[in-house]
């Protein structure tokens, strides 16, 4: 048993009372390591073995070992890399605009204008919304004639009304639109929150040295919250890798047209769920996981410093 | 004087235009959802194209509603992510916050690697164990049952985190104070350390809330028959077949985030405080 820490000279170490809090902090800690062991430590375990197996999810054959064929079928399959080539182009695009807009959202909302609360409530509103109820929503305004369109055309006085949905070269467009809409509110106002902890003195002293609204913004702004725009920035793209629910949902089918929004997330529910092969499907799970981590270690690494 | 102050109310109506002309691309899907919901299924997308997308004849609202509830199954969806969610929301509560204390504030053996293995569990997407995890719901049988929609939910590593921080940044004395008065561990985490944990709860409750209620990968994979289908599962199924039934579809679509919008409305502070907090660093 460790010694306790507690220096409070009621309790030394061996005393009823510190045995009691070794034996309550096992009790504490153990319905999440079990839940935690049997949930996410043994499935990710399985994940990284299966992934060597041609495991199905039914199937009369025995399972067998068969090396790397998993990952040799899974990185020699156009389908996959197109995917990832989504995945990517999603990514960059949502990425700055996402963060972007966040900031947009966020500067003029902590204006504190008259209404600035109603504002921010109305962009953060469609984060209630689950992904889910947004692209079906969403299939009625980007109908080829239905409300963007209908702005489209007005905008571009004609020149401008894709079938969303149908047309394979709008597809991502479409879904990028969709997500940009349902958690957007969600960066804004974790920099609304930095925002606000940004010292006012630096604003005064950079007004009195003459600095216009850009140059405060450029030179005050964005260094007092490059903490929180950089892992906005970082976390919109590790969660970009999970796109799955609207390319599901608002396509002709999962995927479409033509795979112009097939995801990793779809390859693996089609692979692993939809068609069964445990084995391919994990192999295709451990590469989204090496993904991931690489953009985690990434986002780790190159942390603004202070 | 006067071209300072006209200077500063031109930035204004700037500003205000700016707001304005986001606040319509946030509110109009709303509001065709909302108003969608009451008309009749023919017009929902013809209207479109003029200013009628906003006018809510001719009214079959009683038509729409009754139809989400009896053939979308409305209700049963609702059940089954009621249940879901109330579970991973208020399970995870407990077993996490307990976890969190425990490696912030009591000694036991293998506390160090414990912390250790949470914080390297926050970098594993459920997306990754997700293919495994249905090979062994399958081989236990548990396929299309609603206990293998909450329990590979309730303990989650960032929120073990998100408590572990909170009780380290709290002082000791308190809970010193507490002991030698001769409160054991489970009475003064009970009645010192709960009550100072509140807003730690509130966001963790709604993190986890609004991930639990948008699920939609995982019941994709395990949830096949209509009595175990969560909301976001239900509603793609109403989906269905063309011809689709575009008001029937809104009213299913607003019934299932009207709950949302009526806690967030009421808890607007802490769920705005809530998700700021998902962004601090440690």
């Amino acid at each position: 048993m460790q010694p306790a820490t507690v220096d409070n000279g009621a309790s030394s170490s061996g005393s009823p009372s510190n045995r009691s809090r070794a034996r309550a902090g096992l009790a504490f800690a153990s319905p999440a390591v079990v839940l935690l062991t049997l949930f996410m430590v043994v499935p990710f375990g399985l994940a990284a073995v299966l992934s060597f197996t041609n495991r199905k999810l039914l199937s009369p054959l025995p399972t067998r070992w068969v090396g790397l064929d998993n990952y040799t079928d899974v990185l020699g399959d156009s389908g996959f890399w197109g995917a990832l080539q989504n995945n990517l182009v999603f990514s960059a695009i949502v990425m700055p605009l996402q963060t972007g807009l966040a900031l947009l959202l966020a500067v003029l909302v902590n204006q504190k204008l008259k209404g600035s609360v109603l504002f921010r409530t109305i962009y953060f509103v469609p984060i209630t919304f689950s992904l889910s109820a947004a692209s079906i929503i969403w299939l009625v305004l980007l109908n080829p004639s239905g409300m963007l369109n209908t702005v489209m055309e007005v905008v571009t006085f004609g020149a401008f009304a894709p079938d969303w949905l149908n047309d394979p070269s709008y597809t991502m467009a479409a879904v990028i639109i969709v997500s940009l809409w349902a958690s957007v509110g969600f960066q804004m106002v974790i920099l609304l929150a930095a925002l606000q902890d940004v010292p006012k003195s630096l604003y005064e002293a950079a007004a009195v040295d003459g600095a216009g609204a850009w140059k405060r913004f450029r030179n005050v702004t964005v260094p007092g919250i490059r903490h929180q725009l950089f892992f906005v920035a970082t976390i919109t793209m590790i969660l970009s890798f999970r796109l799955f629910d609207q390319v599901w949902i608002m396509p002709p089918r999962p995927g479409g047209p033509l795979d112009a929004t097939n995801t990793i997330m779809v390859e693996l529910v089609d692979t692993g769920f939809e068609r069964g092969q445990i084995g391919k499907g994990s192999s295709i799970a451990v590469l989204f996981f090496l993904i991931v981590l690489f953009l985690t270690i990434f986002q780790r690494k190159f942390e603004p410093a202070d | 004087m006067m071209a300072s102050s006209r200077g500063l109310n031109r930035k204004m109506l700037v500003a205000y235009g700016a707001m304005g002309l986001l606040g319509l691309f946030f509110l109009f899907p709303i509001a065709i959802m909302v108003i969608g919901s009451f008309k009749s299924d023919t017009v929902v997308i013809s209207d479109q194209t003029s200013l009628s997308a906003f006018d809510p004849r001719p009214f079959e609202a009683v038509d729409n509603y009754r139809a989400a509830a009896d053939t979308g199954n409305y209700f049963k969806s609702l059940r089954v992510s009621v249940v879901v969610s109330g579970v991973v929301v208020v399970g995870g509560l407990i077993v996490n916050s307990l976890c969190g204390y425990a490696l912030a504030r009591l000694r036991f053996r293998g506390q160090r690697v414990l912390l250790s293995i949470v914080v390297a569990l926050v970098i594993i997407p459920f997306e990754a164990i997700a293919v495994p995890l249905l090979l062994m719901m399958s081989e236990i049988e548990w396929t299309n049952t609603i206990r293998a929609q909450f329990l590979p939910f309730i303990a989650q590593p960032l929120y073990i985190f998100l408590f572990y921080s909170f009780f380290r940044g709290l002082p000791s004395e308190l809970e010193e104070a507490a002991m030698i008065d001769g409160a054991g561990p489970y009475r003064t985490f009970w009645s010192v350390l709960f009550p100072l944990a509140k807003p730690a709860y509130a966001s963790a409750a709604i993190l986890s809330f609004l991930y639990s209620w948008g699920q939609f990968l995982w019941p994709v994979m395990i949830a096949r028959t209509e009595d175990v289908r969560p909301l976001p599962i239900g509603l793609t199924f109403f989906r269905g077949q063309p011809p689709i039934q575009w008001a029937d579809l809104m009213a299913f679509a607003t019934m299932m985030v009207l709950p949302v919008i009526i806690v967030f409305v009421i808890f607007q502070r802490q769920f705005v405080q809530g998700v700021a907090t998902s962004g601090l660093k440690g």
